[in-house]
């Protein structure tokens, strides 16, 4: 499986991104993508901006591992990710994951996988401009439990 | 060996990294934890009760891991990226 982990303060382009993952290949039957951007409210606050922080070496590594997870439990010919750092505004995206697959079930199932476990495991920080000041956004528990809802899925097999 | 803090965290203690001598007694991550909280102030934030990860030599850990002279020890809060 061809992985590509990049961590960048620079915008992506999606569709350059997904053509990279079947270029020059006949075997790719499906490819599946995720895109999150950044919203203009959180937790009923307006957010005008938000600035990312991570921990340089541990990101890609964690990022790395987490592909790799994904890569033994599903058929992938390669993986795709982007995590924007710095300060981005409302409508800008931070973060891509493209999966291809001979099929779409493996390919919509390994890109579910490696957001939630992305949200949970990879060291990103997020801090909020909102009009009462700058704020730490707090993890969610549904984040969590989207990300352990996988190893059940794993234990039954 | 070489401690990093991140995020809230970064900002309640007032510095991005240090470099430590082992302290005498310390043997785990939640060790260190202890020692470092007992600093004060700001400190504070890494006492027990306050939501810390700790990463070492970059990769999640309990409180039990071991630690030792060399390793990279990180603390921060639950991750928010995505």
């Amino acid at each position: 499986m061809l992985a590509s982990i990049s961590v960048q303060e620079a915008d992506f382009d999606p569709g350059t991104e997904l053509a990279a993952l079947s270029a020059g290949r006949r075997d790719v039957g499906a490819l599946a993508n995720f895109v999150g951007l950044v919203r203009d409210a959180n937790d009923g606050s307006g957010v005008s901006a938000m600035t990312l922080e991570h921990y340089p070496g541990m990101t890609e590594k964690a990022l790395g591992e987490i592909v790799e997870q994904a890569g033994q439990r599903w058929t992938l010919l390669g993986v795709r990710v982007i995590h924007r750092v710095g300060r981005l505004e409302p409508g800008d995206r931070i973060v891509f994951v493209g999966v291809a697959s001979a099929h779409r079930g493996d390919a919509f199932a390994a890109c579910e996988f490696i957001m939630d476990y992305l949200k949970t495991r990879a060291p990103f920080w997020k801090r909020e401009e909102t009009p009462a000041g700058a704020r730490w956004v707090e993890a969610r528990d549904s984040d969590d439990s989207a990300a352990a809802r996988w190893s059940e899925a794993g234990k039954q097999g | 060996m070489k401690v990093l803090y991140f995020a809230s965290l970064r900002e309640a203690v007032g510095r991005t990294d240090e470099e430590l001598e082992l302290p005498a007694g310390v043997t785990t991550v939640g060790d260190l934890r202890v020692h470092l909280a007992a600093r004060g102030e700001g400190w504070q934030a890494l006492a027990e009760g306050r939501n810390v990860r700790a990463a070492l030599n970059q990769r999640m850990v309990g409180a039990d891991a071991l630690v030792a002279a060399g390793d990279e020890v990180a603390f921060f809060p639950p991750v928010t990226g995505g």
